[in-house]
């Protein structure tokens, strides 16, 4: 159980999405702990609301009530542009379908969330180059997303994702798209984030076999934990 | 102000087929607008040219122009002895009394005929419009039914290179040289001898007269004169204003172009319209991501327009390109005051060309508005999920 200050808290969340006439509750009254350091993963069958809470956890959706407090800030209070801003500082989110800007190369790509800040250049290339060295891409940074493998191009997106040097790094179904060797690699890094650099990780998956990786799981069934 | 400068730029090219056709498009829409405006541009030089600040047009008080004016040589004897005037070499004041003709010639390679301004000029009108020089042949003697034309108008009209033969009201000229006007309106005329033009073509009167006061003071000493003597009926403006005043011309020139422009311009920025819809709607989910990075609506937003506006400059700049080689192309067109030829060049400026490229990139953001709102407002979560 964790040991150190919560860095995620949950409180009794809940999720509607109006479609039309009709109400579909993504998220019921959701109690959720997460500690510093911690790699979470989260399962649960297809559509029961994984992806929902991974959002509001990343402040980039809003829950319908309940709080989502992210390193004591009550993230659903923030408006639009400060919730732009706490991302940018805050998160880093990694897709299944890896998301690159595919006219931008794998170093333009994971500069993309530096160019928000006051680094100077040089400091932004500094970090940079560190992030694409932790994925083991730096001879990679001059290539386009589509010169790339599948799993280079998720661990250009892990190197976006960490650059910004962010507590929490959020990604949703990382290996969906992945061969099982290039899964490996991507879930090999997010373990050395969490354990090594004491990086918060929440990851969704459907393999047991990723769900290994994690430090805990646990389980959404129809928009409520069950265990 | 822009991080994503790089992005944008090069996320135009990508979809390349539309945007090459966007392009092309507002190119055709600028060319036209700078080859209206240069033509435009070259009458109010020539017209800016023709005028000496020195000297004073009188003309018949009501004239509109020259050609319509009346000077009787009663007159003319006036005015040539007011006090104040400067004088030639030879001790005689710097006084031109012209007579203003307007004659239908042939156009070369027989394209019809058109009205042509013939003045008849002293010799103190050549000392007075030192702009226009001798290139061909010589100057015309007088009593000899000798002629010299404009080389640019001897280039549109039949029969007026040196030692060729023009008739008209039954009279025949023979062009015995050509001048250069230094694009000014002269760069319009044929002249010959004022008073055998007068005697040819049965003219008891002059049209007007040009003079050279020796001064300021004088100019304004004789021009207060001269509408001071209420029997004279004459009035003097500087001969600069007198051109300044023909420009009308260029004005339903101006709008002309500036009415095509802003027509072609809508379908300009349909077409820049419908191009940035279709990259928004293809790029949904970069957007998306672009959000979930942390940046704000406001930043797609201008990174849009951007888009929009880039697109609009490379046609803008590509159109000015285009109508480049036309560029000190001499042409004619009726003027407004005499329904005569005037003869004058397409002058592509730099301040046209600047406007040009302006007007362009004011069309590629008033295109690019709509889709780039559209891109700001995409909801984040969606435009994740699109594919
Ligand atoms: N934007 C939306 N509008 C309407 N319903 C939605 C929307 N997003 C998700 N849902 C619904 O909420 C539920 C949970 O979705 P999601 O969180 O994507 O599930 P998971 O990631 O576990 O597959 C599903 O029933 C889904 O249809
Ligand atoms: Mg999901």
């Amino acid at each position: 159980m964790p040991v150190a200050a919560p860095i995620v808290q949950v409180r009794e969340l809940t999720k509607v999405f109006r479609q039309g006439e009709i109400n579909v509750t993504a998220l019921h009254r959701i109690n959720l702990e997460i500690a510093a350091g911690e790699f979470l993963t989260l399962m649960g069958p297809s559509g029961s609301g994984k992806s929902t809470l991974l959002h509001i956890i990343a402040g980039i959706d809003r829950p319908t009530s309940g709080d989502c407090i992210v390193q004591e800030r009550n993230i659903g209070a923030l408006n639009e542009s400060e919730l732009a801003d706490w991302r940018n500082q805050n998160v880093g989110f990694v897709f299944q379908t890896f998301n690159l800007i595919p006219v931008l190369s794998a170093f333009e790509n994971v500069e993309l969330p530096l160019l928000l800040t006051q680094l100077s250049a040089r400091d932004r290339r500094r970090q940079v180059t560190t992030a694409l060295e932790l994925v083991g891409l730096s001879d990679r940074m001059k290539h386009l997303p589509r010169q790339l493998s599948g799993g280079q191009e998720q661990r250009v997106a892990i190197a976006r994702a960490l650059v910004t040097d962010p507590q929490l790094i959020v990604a949703d179904e990382p290996t969906g798209n992945l061969d099982s060797h290039s899964a490996a690699d991507v879930l090999d890094i997010l373990r050395r984030l969490s354990r090594d650099a004491r990086k918060t990780v929440i990851m969704v998956t459907h393999d047991p076999k990723a769900a290994a990786y994690g430090t805990r799981s646990i389980h959404l069934e129809k928009g409520e934990l069950t265990n | 102000m822009l991080p994503l400068f790089k992005y944008h730029l090069r996320s135009i090219f990508i979809r390349w087929r539309s945007t090459v056709a966007t392009i092309l498009g507002l190119a055709l829409v600028i060319a036209v607008f700078v080859l209206v405006q240069s033509l435009a541009v070259g009458i109010e030089k020539a017209s800016a040219n023709s005028g000496d600040p020195r000297n004073l047009l009188i003309t018949r008080q009501g004239a509109l122009a020259e050609t319509t004016s009346v000077i009787t040589r009663e007159q003319f004897n006036i005015i040539r002895y007011l006090p104040g005037l400067a004088q030639d070499n030879a001790g005689q004041p710097l006084a031109s009394a012209d007579v203003l003709l307007i004659i239908n010639l042939p156009r070369r390679e027989a394209t019809g005929n058109a009205n042509v301004m013939l003045r008849g000029v002293a010799p103190a009108g050549r000392a007075l419009r030192p702009q226009v020089t001798l290139v061909e042949g010589r100057w015309f003697e007088p009593g000899r039914r000798e002629a010299v034309a404009s080389r640019r108008l001897a280039g549109r009209f039949a029969n007026l290179q040196v030692g060729q033969k023009f008739k008209t009201g039954g009279v025949e000229l023979t062009v015995v040289g050509l001048f250069d006007a230094a694009r000014s309106a002269f760069d319009s005329e044929l002249w010959i001898d004022a008073d055998e033009a007068r005697s040819a073509f049965d003219r008891p009167d002059y049209s007007s007269v040009l003079v050279r006061p020796e001064n300021e003071a004088a100019a304004a000493r004789i021009k207060a004169a001269l509408e001071a003597e209420r029997r004279l009926k004459v009035k003097a403006v500087r001969e600069v204003d007198y051109y300044k005043e023909q420009t009308r011309t260029a004005g339903p020139i101006r709008w002309l172009g500036n009415g095509l422009a802003v027509v072609m311009s809508i379908g300009a920025m349909f077409a820049a319209m419908n191009t940035l819809y279709a990259s928004v709607g293809a790029r949904t989910r970069e957007i998306g991501t672009l959000r979930v990075l942390g940046f704000r609506r406001r930043s797609i937003l201008l990174g849009f327009l951007l888009e929009g506006g880039l697109l609009a400059g490379f046609g803008g700049a590509l159109g000015c390109v285009f109508a480049l080689p036309m560029h000190g192309y001499s042409t004619g067109t009726l003027g407004w005051e005499t329904f005569s030829e005037i003869v004058f060049d397409f002058q592509i400026t730099p301040i046209l060309a600047a406007q040009a490229v302006a007007f362009a990139i004011v069309v590629g953001l008033l295109g690019s508005f709509l889709p780039a709102l559209r891109a700001a407002r995409l909801p984040v979560i969606a435009s994740l999920k699109s594919v």
